[in-house]
Parts: C-alpha cells; structure tokens; sequence
C-alpha cells in the first residue's frame, strides 16, 4: 500500500504487511545507496502489528519507481550471493573430497610400504 | 602598439575543459578519503570502555563533498562480494562473507532462524501414558524433537485441509516397562515412522460407515522416491522423553506437520545462526623484548606470538586475529596480580591492589604484587572490519547447513518479488 500525495509523487510512504526488519531494514540499505534518494527509512508502528513502513524522498522521481527499483536491486544482490555461495561450496566440497582421497591413497602406500612387516601384530 | 600575445582567445575546447572542471582531478589533490574517515568507513574501532563507530554509513552522498562516491550498485558489489568456506561437516557450517552490507547480512540471520520452514511434531494423540510426565509436557518435549525429513517436500497444512500424506508425517510411540524390570529410558529413537499415515481409528458417530483414522492418506509415503530407502526418523536417536517406571507404559501418536520458527521455535531448522566481524588486531608500535613478553601472556586467546629477531632480540607478532574474543585484556591498564595463598586457595585482590579478600575463609594474608601501569596499554588497536562477516550456521539436523542458506537467500528473494508484483 502506498501512502502518498496527489500533487507530489516523489515523496511517499509504503506499508508492508506481513513485513519485518528483515526485508525492511534490507531495503533501506540499498534506498539509501540510490543516489536518487533522499531519505529512505522505516519504522514498525507497533511491535504487536505485523507491519512497517518505509519512507521514501527522492531528488524528482516518483518514489513507487525508486523503492521499486531497489527492491530490483536487493534481488539481484541475492541472486549474486547465491551464486557466488554455491561456487564456493561447491569448490569446498571438491577440494575436501581430493584432500580424503589424497590421505587414502596415502595410507594405502604406507600399507604396501609396509605390507611385508606385520605392523598389525604389534 | 597591440600585442597580439596578451588577446587570449578561447576556444570551445577550453570551454567544455572549464565546465567540466573539477578540483579533484588535479594531480596532487589527494584522492580518496583522508586515514581517519577512511577507518571510520571500513572499521568498528574498539577502545577500553567502549566500541566506537558501530553503525555503517550508508547514504551514498556521505562523502559527495570530498568527491568520494559511498554508493554500493550490483557491480561494484559483485566485484567486491566473496565468500570462502572455513567448514563444512553435515550440521554445522562456518564461512566469511566479504563485501556485504550488515543490513543483508543480518536478513540472512533472521530468515535462518524464524522464517525457514522445517518438519516438526504438532499434535501428539495420547492413548496412554501412566509415566510421571504428563501428557502435555511430553507432548511439547515431542515437539522439540528434530526431524530429519526435507521440509521442500510438504506442503503446509492449512486449517480446513485434511491431513495426508503430502503435509503430515506420523509417529508411533509405543513403549512399556514391564512390572519387575528396573527402570528405563524412553529415547526419540523408539518413535516409529508410519509411512501409511495414522493407525488409531475416530470414533464414529454411530454411523456403519468404514472406520476413518486421523489422517487420510491416498498412497504411502514409501512411495516417496526420497524416502523409499531411508525412512523418515528424528535427527539424532539419543534424545531422552521420558522414563518409565515398572508397570507404567506410553502409548501416543504424533503428527509432524511443516512450519516456521516465526509460529514456534520448535520449527527453526538451525539451533542457531549467527555472525560476527572479522577481528583485526594491530600494534601501533613495536613490542620487544619485556613487553612482548607480557603482551603475549595477557592475551587469554593467544593471539599474539613471539618471533625470534636473533641476537636474542624478541618481537611480538599478531599470529592469530581471527581468535581474539575482543575481551579486551590487551586494552586494560592493569595493576594487580594474583598470587596464590600458601594454602592453596585463591585470592582475589581489589582494585587499587593493596586490600585482599580471601574467597575462602582463611587467616593468612595473601601477598599481591601490586604491578602498576603497563606501559603499552595505548599501543594496541582492536578494530573490527565491516562488511566480513564470519558466519556460522548450526542446522538440528533437517538440511545440511549450505542448504538452508541458499533457501534463506531465496526466502528474501521472493519477499522482493512479492513487492515488486504489488507495486507494479
Ligand atoms: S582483546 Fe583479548 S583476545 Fe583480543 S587480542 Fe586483546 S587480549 Fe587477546
């Protein structure tokens, strides 16, 4: 829902229901890191209601745009994360795999290397 | 007489060179932000009483008058974002992210701790339980059990839906302790699945109708591709219920349904997920020889080491920054010292070090030295770097670690999608 004004639509007030700190104090990151914005921040009215609101003031664009396209952004920030984090899982998972198999094929020398005397027994 | 050298004539090159001037182009103005904001921008500087410069500055225009652009876009962020994996075991996960804002970061927490969905015990169906625990506890000890089933593959279970077989998954718990035995214990690995839902029949009312039990269930679970040949069982098998005495016995069902931690704690699919920023600890000037040495004793996480100059010279290096606790012992001024009692037990002088107050009762005085100042309290800087964040990620069990923050990520995805779609 958007709360704004008829003749001046690069001010305006967004309330999100069902919204926390968690997507709201997000946002307000990358709002503020649009140079466009002149203020973005938001508030929970009321910690027993589940909504908050986020202010937005730009330099002249309308406000729905600008909140819009950090939304935008935020998503691309994610996407971004995902996919960096799976390559770098991915390539964690790799490289202890070769490292299990590096010490098994160790072990295994050692043993043949040793094979002829009976370690075991002692 | 003219002189044609002193008419300047301009021309629209130096025109268009004159608007688009800017004094930080020129070659000896200092780019960049001078040291100290520099440090106010990158670090939380950590001094005796208290941090300074916790929160982030994140308007973009903050440093415009110094011609210093603050502002983070997908590319310089993706140019700059990183992660490296510390460890990886199958419930527990530690790795550094670099470049993300705290804001990000700590959304990331949030929805790993109350807004991931998991599988977790809702309705218990007592039949019987003459064990000291009474039902209800038992009921919200059940609750609290992990379950390892992957929650992706249930849907929620709304009010008015029947249970089956795609939002509920059944346990039986059938335990006796027989008169004459001694006493035992009843563990979470005595909870059996049922795949083909609940066994215990409603009471009908009165109608000839075919018996229905509390679920309805159109095929099997072990139908499931997934857990054909791994059944669905709690996470771990050494979780105590309850304890049975002789003669008394248990006998319940329990539905599992999927929610999120925001319901209920119980349906958190990590025990907990936390970060912290990368400690960075610097010594502004040289420690040698007595000093390094003490330096290197006060610090109780041994961040610091002692290289060897040769010639006997010794000089303390920072070894191990990442394991500073920031308890700042490093900081503190010092002045006293313990010294243990004759007796064996412990002293703790006052402040000031000159009055003693034995813990124990005791009538020998205890000697304590009293130190003085330490001459290098001011030459330590602890700072933590913004934007690094070491993560860990502890899962009970349900989903590997690496998992539930990609779901995490994906959570806050949608929660921007789903604001875009209602502004468009
Ligand atoms: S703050 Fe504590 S842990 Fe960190 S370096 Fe100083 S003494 Fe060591």
């Amino acid at each position: 829902m958007e709360h704004g004004s008829i003749t001046n639509n690069s001010h305006a007030t967004f309330t999100l229901t069902e919204e926390d700190h968690t997507l709201a104090n997000a946002v307000r990151f990358v709002l503020n890191q649009d140079p466009r914005v002149t203020v973005g921040a938001y508030t929970i009215p009321h910690p027993s209601h589940e909504k908050v609101n986020i202010r937005v003031q730009t330099t002249g664009d309308p406000a729905s745009e600008v909140f819009k396209d950090a939304c935008q952004e935020l998503m691309q920030i994610n996407r971004h994360v995902r996919s960096v984090f799976d390559k770098a899982v991915t390539a964690y998972k790799a490289e202890e795999e070769r490292k299990a198999k590096e010490a098994e094929e160790e072990l295994k020398r050692q043993r043949e290397l040793f094979g002829s005397m009976d370690i075991e027994s002692n | 007489m003219e002189s044609v050298e002193s008419r300047r004539i301009v021309t629209d090159e130096e025109k268009l060179e004159a608007k688009n001037f800017n004094i930080f182009d020129l070659p000896d103005v200092p780019k960049g932000l001078p040291p100290h904001l520099e440090l106010e921008r990158t670090r939380v500087v950590c001094k005796v009483d208290a941090p300074t410069h916790t929160t982030e500055t994140i308007y973009s225009g903050a440093y415009a008058f110094m011609g210093v652009d603050n502002s983070v876009n997908l590319e310089n962020f993706s140019e700059n974002f990183k992660v490296d994996v510390i460890s990886l075991t199958e419930t527990d996960m530690v790795f550094d992210m670099i470049g993300i804002p705290a804001g990000i970061a700590n959304a990331f927490r949030r929805i790993l701790l109350a807004e991931l969905p998991s599988m977790a015990i809702e309705k218990v169906f007592v039949v019987n339980n003459t064990s000291i625990v009474q039902d209800e506890v038992l009921a919200h000890r059940l609750g609290l059990v992990p379950i390892a089933a992957d929650p992706r593959l249930f849907e929620y279970l709304s009010e008015n839906d029947q249970p089956n077989e795609m939002n509920t998954i059944v346990f039986k718990l059938h335990v006796k302790c027989p008169k004459g035995d001694s006493r035992r214990k009843v563990l979470t690995s005595e909870l059996k699945w049922l795949p083909n839902g609940s066994e215990l029949l409603k009471e009908s009312a009165g109608g000839s109708t075919k018996q229905k039990t509390y679920t309805s269930f159109s095929r099997s679970q072990d139908s499931f591709p997934e857990f054909a040949d791994n059944p669905i069982t709690p996470s771990f098998q050494d979780i105590l219920l309850a304890k049975l005495g002789p003669g008394q016995e248990i006998e319940l069902e329990a539905h599992a349904v999927k929610g999120i931690g925001k319901t209920h704690a119980k349906w958190s699919p990590v025990a907990t997920a936390w970060y912290r920023m990368l400690p960075e600890v610097i010594l502004l000037k040289e420690f040698k020889g007595k000093h390094a040495e003490e330096l290197v004793k006060v610090c109780p996480k041994k961040v610091f080491d002692i290289e060897d100059m040769g010639q006997g010279r010794k000089r303390a290096t920072v070894a191990r920054p990442r394991d500073c606790s920031l308890c700042r012992e490093c900081l503190r001024e010092g002045g006293e010292e313990v010294v243990p009692k004759k007796g064996g037990e412990e002293v703790v002088p006052k402040k000031g070090g000159e009055e003693v107050v034995p813990k124990k009762g005791g009538e020998e005085k205890a000697e304590v030295k009293s130190k003085g100042k330490r001459e290098w309290v001011d030459q330590v800087a602890l700072r933590r770097v913004r934007n690094h964040y070491i993560f860990t990620i502890e899962s009970t069990g349900s989903q590997p670690p690496d998992v539930l923050f990609t779901e995490a990520v994906k959570v806050l995805e949608d929660k921007c999608e789903r604001v875009i779609s209602e502004l468009s």
